[in-house]
């Protein structure tokens, strides 16, 4: 392989204490325009201030239900959509801005973060072999045809499709199982440092679910990457991540190295979501289900914290103050008035550590 | 029929079974394939017992369960006996058909959106069953539907009555769709994955809901999924479809402590669950067959661990090791 620039990995800038990603007071909000001059009647708030950081070589899980923001999260991370507020810095360096100012520009940072997207079929082009689509981006990036064919058929096998018998199929002649390895294929070509897995294993049958999993364990060691990676599968992001974000109604409700959240979560939404979990053992049934009612719509959050119409502990501050992020200890921390000593919650402090 | 013979009869099924399927076969023919859906299936549900069938996509458990309520196109070529509440289903007219389905079984899906009409109330969803198969009054199926959303646990149930599908959460149209499969008390319910498309914390409540009213109503459910969490949640037997057919069946607690066929017993290692950070998940290799040629042998021996070359001598019968269970493999020690 030639020295092209496209085809080197890009080197560490900031050293290892800087977090691959950093993203601050993130916001998106979608306006629903209405009436007869179109003007806007309502606002979906999909990601309401969101801070956090990606250290370099972790596997971060963000979990959530339905309309939690999780999805929206992704693709402001890929910038596929412009954030409304907030700002990212990817190690060290401003995205989105030009290099002269410290910054790195947007076809640079999509180059070292990639995505894989839920759906492997419709995330492919139908009409172009599989090693044609692996292949595309590098040429974007400059690097000639032969060559990216060449490490197309590299990462395929290292994805374990042989290109002998599949570097020429299209989408539709393989599995879905097949497919996913393809996209993931894909996302490697550019040699990335960060790939954002949005539900990747999500659609795929639990016997090929394993077999994706083993392989995104594999190739995370191999090219030694960094994952954020994206699920509704509590057990999944369990195996899977260092640390987790939990989600609500687009903020961060906590966040923790993966055994805290697991084995002590501190917000009563984490706490409630994890006993949802279907139990495999008959033996261990439940009468009541954790929480009643479905997660509110974003449209018109509750005020205050936004779980607090669903949430056992919810007392008057819960309705007139937004909790703050309060640390537990070992970059647990939780968005809760429980969580914050002082806060005029009666069980104000009680897990604070 | 040997293979029905060495059945054993299971303790509930021993009264009249609310379901016979003896043999069941499903082909899709079109001009350019046959696919080979359900290859002989064999099933009994006792009244008010749950079964669970479990299987990946392709499996054929949908096309079962559709079977059972005679859903599935023109294009089907459906073989074997299907008998539901003592009647033979296959025989039955369109008339007696509409008489059957609503009345005698009620089926439930994934997509709440589309099962139900977008056009009408709730009210008048649930209504119109109830007239239908009751021939009671407009008012007096009305009522019936205010009762029914109340039992299915929709807060505010009166204002819901006015509510078209399209203004409630899933949950709530997940539980108006449940309230619609209830509404002439159904003695068998057929469940197709109607919690895989809710939030986890949503899921686990339609779920316990589920097994209240099933309890409540003394319904018989088959309730179908690829989920081993919603089936340990729900079930009191299961049976595992592979390319087809039942490979395994038996109750639920025995299976998920020890299954006897390979692939459950993959299947279950597969599934991620607590405890299994830093651990390499065991994978099942390749993936099932496809379905346009009848398999004549074991189907799960490609990709079997165990497989000998005695796997592919013919399709393994089923072997009962215990009473209550048993398992299409030849190295299950047959009782």
């Amino acid at each position: 392989m030639s020295a092209s620039p496209a085809t080197l990995p890009a080197p560490d800038r900031g050293g290892p204490a800087q977090p691959l990603l950093l993203l601050s007071g993130l916001k998106k909000h979608f306006p629903i325009r209405g009436g007869l001059f179109g003007a806007t009647v309502a606002t979906v708030r999909a990601v309401d201030d969101v801070s956090f950081a990606v250290r370099k070589g972790e596997t971060l899980g963000i979990v959530g239900e339905s309309g939690c923001g999780k999805s929206t999260t992704a693709r402001l991370l890929m910038r596929l959509m412009e954030p409304d507020a907030g700002s990212m810095v990817f190690d060290g360096e401003g995205v989105g801005q030009n290099a002269q100012t410290g910054g790195i520009t947007l076809k640079e940072y999509r180059r070292q973060v990639q995505m894989v997207f839920q759906d492997s079929y419709a995330s492919l082009n139908p009409r172009l072999p599989i090693e044609e689509s692996i292949a595309f981006a590098p040429k974007v990036h400059g690097v000639s045809a032969s060559e990216a064919r060449g490490r197309a058929h590299e990462i395929l096998a290292a994805v374990g499709l042989a290109p002998a018998s599949f570097a020429r199929r299209y989408p539709h002649e393989l599995s879905g199982g097949q497919r996913q390895r393809v996209n993931i294929a894909r996302a490697l070509a550019l040699q990335p440092r960060l790939i954002l897995l949005d539900e990747p294993v999500s659609a795929l049958d639990k016997s090929v679910e394993a077999q994706v999993l083993n392989l995104l364990v594999d190739l995370k060691a191999k090219f030694g990457l960094t994952y954020v990676f994206i699920s509704h599968d509590l057990n999944v992001v369990q195996y899977i991540s260092d640390r987790v974000l939990v989600m609500y109604l687009g903020q961060v409700v906590e966040q923790g190295p993966v055994e805290a959240i697991y084995e002590c979560p501190a917000h009563p939404y984490t706490r409630a979501l994890l006993a949802s979990r279907p139990s495999m053992d008959p033996g261990s049934r439940r009468t009541e289900p954790p929480l009643t009612g479905d997660p509110p719509n974003p449209i018109n959050p509750p005020s205050g914290c936004r779980f607090r119409t669903r949430c056992p502990f919810a007392e008057g501050i819960c309705a007139e103050r937004e909790p703050v992020h309060s640390a537990l200890g070992g970059g647990h921390e939780a968005a809760c008035h429980m969580a914050e000593p002082g806060s005029g919650h009666s069980q104000a402090g009680r897990l604070a550590a | 029929m040997s293979e029905v013979m060495e059945r054993p009869m299971t303790a509930t099924a021993n009264a009249t079974p609310l379901v016979t399927l003896r043999d069941l076969s499903v082909r899709f023919v079109s001009r350019d394939a046959t696919m080979h859906a359900v290859n002989g299936v064999d099933l009994d549900l006792g009244a008010g017992e749950v079964l669970c069938i479990l299987g990946e996509s392709g499996s054929g458990k949908s096309v079962t369960l559709r079977a059972l309520m005679k859903l599935l196109p023109r294009s089907a070529r459906v073989t074997g006996r299907i008998e539901v509440a003592g009647r033979d289903v296959q025989a039955m007219n369109e008339r007696q058909l509409q008489d059957f389905r609503g009345s005698d079984v009620a089926m439930i899906f994934q997509e709440p959106m589309t099962a139900l009409d977008p056009v009408f109330t709730i009210g008048q969803q649930i209504a119109e069953t109830v007239v239908r198969h009751e021939g009671v009054s407009r008012t007096a199926g009305m009522a019936r539907a205010l009762e029914l959303l109340e039992l299915v646990q929709i807060p505010s149930a009166k204002r819901r009555l006015a509510a078209y599908p399209h203004e409630l959460s899933g949950g709530l149209r997940q539980r108006a769709m449940i309230a619609v499969a209830l509404a002439c008390k159904p003695k068998l319910l057929l469940a197709d994955e109607p919690t895989t498309a809710l939030d986890a914390t949503v899921q686990i409540q339609v779920l316990l809901l589920l097994r209240k009213l099933q309890e409540q109503l003394g319904m018989g459910v088959i309730f179908v999924t690829h989920d081993l969490g919603v089936a340990g949640e729900i079930a009191d037997r299961v049976a595992v479809m592979y390319a087809g057919r039942v490979v395994e069946e038996g109750p639920v607690a025995a299976m998920m402590r020890g299954p006897l066929h390979p692939y459950p017993r993959g299947l279950l290692g597969a599934t991620v669950h607590g405890g299994m950070r830093g651990q390499r998940l065991t994978t099942i290799p390749g993936a099932p067959p496809g379905l346009e040629t009848l398999p004549t042998a074991c189907s799960f021996a490609p990709r079997c661990a165990e497989a000998e070359p005695a796997c592919l001598a013919g399709v393994p019968a089923p072997r009962s090791p215990v009473p209550g269970r048993s398992a299409r493999c030849i190295k299950v020690a047959a009782g």
